[in-house]
């Protein structure tokens, strides 16, 4: 399986219209999105049947036994994450703890134990021609990076003979994005024509070099300011980054998608627009995993 | 007075509308704590720019001391070391640094070395102090550079302070929320903006904050993210309405409310909005 990644660095670019465009336009058999903390692709993806849900784990909690407690603080000292407060009994924040174990291995009474705890949860599309992975994580949840991992395989092994597919990254630079870059054989980067987009872009092609994956850019809304798309073109250029195309803003895109359907299911600007950038992306794809 | 200002998403309108308030309000604070992908510096162009480096504490190994027992390994949730060829690694990046190995080493062969992973900026832009966290590329975490900013500003409670939070609802935006006084959703009028505000919705709620929506970018058509905050009764503190010249001023990092009357009576009476609010 040959995975093409979209990402943006910043969210709110597009990256989502895109990739649904893309998973029309290549009728894709497999397509995940890997954005766990805000996933949107199965609003516009038009499933059809309940997908299989799957509990997610990330690491454990730990839980006082306030009765074995003996109150000799080790725990709150070794905690680096601030997890522990000693107020009336000494207890755990949940959402501050992130399951090192370090206050198991200190307490003296071994009044700690680690519970598992739900983090998020997997879905799993599939009919008899398509598989779609997604997740949302639990609010507040910080192992969004492991989740990530598990949305590809999940993906991998349900879509073992598919060739292509089409993977909606996370936002940021962090590690969802990390996660959601190992395996990829090319990236596509949607950028936004403004000062703080190409800050961005800057920021997740480098971190994309980092894994030395190869990188295309193509501007959404590009119309919105032309001086600033001419800045990414010049930039790609100097950078040896290949440039796929741009895509005007298009209030019939906000339609489209409110009616949970793809750019390319009407007849719109920037959805004849998005059908170049994703000529010129697959070319440049096929020879990349040719 | 603390105001954050989330959205389930990134470009929303986040950055417009915290760096635009902390510029109507003047003698103000702006947090930039949206570290894996800071812009408010962009708008505000800060001058006598002061910067600290913000490190972590991650595990060093004396490879004459360690005898290859595995007891760290064993013990690290986070899989980062790993024993290759007669040599205990670390991998920095996924460290969570929770000390948990150089405590258990039965060798004391681990201690504990400082790395760098982001740096904390602070500078003025008129009267708004403007303070921006930046996560290294390649960084999996931006909570102890986050903490960092925060911790600075909690003694100054008494200005205005807007903080600007990275997207999502993550532990990032949990640790940004915390001490704040109030929470500001900003909406996107779309399908995808109600699932996205939904999230911070919930999460505010959660974690008992006083909250109210801006809605952005609103068009002349139905607003499903109006309809959203009607139907949950949630207060709505007003309107930016989607046009081109904000959209210009903004996707050329200038503070609409600096450039133009227009925009600073629309901030204004946002500003109170919110005010009235807390
Ligand atoms: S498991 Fe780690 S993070 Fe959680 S409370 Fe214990 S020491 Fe703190
Ligand atoms: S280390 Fe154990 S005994 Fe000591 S305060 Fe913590 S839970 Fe209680
Ligand atoms: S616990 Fe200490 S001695 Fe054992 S493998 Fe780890 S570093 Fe080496
Ligand atoms: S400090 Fe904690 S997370 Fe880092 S290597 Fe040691 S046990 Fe693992």
């Amino acid at each position: 399986m040959k995975q093409l990644l979209i990402l943006s660095g910043k969210g709110g670019t597009g990256k989502t219209t895109i990739a649904s465009a893309f998973i029309r336009l290549a009728d894709a058999k497999a397509y995940a999105d890997c954005d766990v903390d805000a996933p949107n692709l199965h609003l516009i993806t038009g499933q059809n049947s309940d997908p299989i849900k799957t509990d997610y784990y990330g690491l454990p909690k730990a839980e006082i036994n306030s009765k074995s407690c003996i109150e000799c603080d080790q725990c709150r000292q070794g905690c680096r994450f601030d997890a522990i407060s000693a107020e009336k009994i000494y207890k755990v924040d949940p959402l501050a703890c992130e399951g090192c174990g370090v206050c198991k291995v200190v307490c003296p009474v071994d009044a700690i134990s680690l519970k598992p705890a739900v983090a998020g949860e997997l879905m799993m599309y599939t009919n008899e021609e398509k598989v779609f992975s997604t997740a949302q994580l639990k609010m507040g949840s910080g192992t969004s990076g492991k989740l990530v991992a598990e949305v590809k395989k999940q993906l991998k092994s349900a879509a073992v003979d598919v060739e292509l597919a089409i993977i909606d990254g996370s936002p940021g630079i962090g590690c969802p994005v990390i996660a959601s870059l190992s395996g990829a054989d090319m990236v596509l980067i949607v950028a936004e024509p403004s000062v703080s987009g190409i800050s961005d872009m800057e920021r997740i092609i480098k971190t994309a070099a980092k894994f030395g994956t190869k990188t295309a850019v193509c501007v959404n809304k590009f119309d919105t300011n032309l001086d600033n798309t001419d800045k990414i073109e010049v930039f790609c250029e100097k950078e040896g980054l290949h440039f796929v195309g741009k895509i005007p803003f298009d209030s019939e895109a906000v339609k489209a998608i409110n009616n949970g359907r793809t750019i390319t299911d009407i007849n719109c600007s920037s959805g004849a627009a998005v059908k170049e950038v994703y000529n010129k992306t697959m070319e440049l794809f096929n020879k990349v995993v040719g | 007075m603390r105001i954050a200002v989330l959205s389930g998403k990134g470009g929303t309108g986040k950055t417009l509308v915290s760096v635009n308030l902390a510029a109507t309000a003047k003698m103000s604070i702006y947090i930039d704590c949206d570290v894996e992908e800071p812009n408010g510096y962009l708008f505000f162009k800060p001058e006598d720019v002061q910067e600290e480096a913000i490190s972590v504490k991650i595990p060093k190994v004396d490879n004459e001391l360690c005898n290859g027992c595995r007891k760290c390994i064993g013990f690290c949730k986070f899989n980062a070391l790993a024993y290759i060829k007669d040599k205990l690694i670390v991998f920095d990046e996924v460290c969570h640094s929770c000390s948990g190995c150089v405590m258990l080493c039965p060798e004391k062969a681990l201690s504990e070395k400082e790395k760098i992973i982001g740096r904390v900026q602070k500078g003025t832009s008129d009267q708004v102090a403007v303070y921006t966290g930046i996560l290294n590329v390649g960084e999996a975490s931006g909570i102890p550079v986050i903490k960092k900013l925060l911790v600075e500003n909690k003694l100054k409670a008494d200005k205005h302070t807007f903080i600007d939070c990275p997207p999502g609802s993550a532990c990032t935006v949990i640790e940004s929320i915390k001490d704040a006084d109030y929470c500001i959703l900003v909406a996107e009028p779309t399908l995808f903006g109600v699932h996205n505000l939904n999230m911070v919705y919930e999460l505010v709620r959660l974690f008992g904050k006083q909250y109210g929506v801006i809605l952005n970018k609103c068009l002349e058509e139905e607003n499903p993210a109006e309809k959203f905050c009607l139907e949950k009764n949630i207060k709505i503190l007003g309107r930016i309405p989607f046009d081109t010249e904000l959209g210009t001023l903004n996707s050329n990092a200038e503070i609409a409310v600096r450039k133009s009357e227009k925009y600073l009576d629309m901030f204004s009476l946002l500003l109170e909005a919110v005010t009235r609010e807390v």
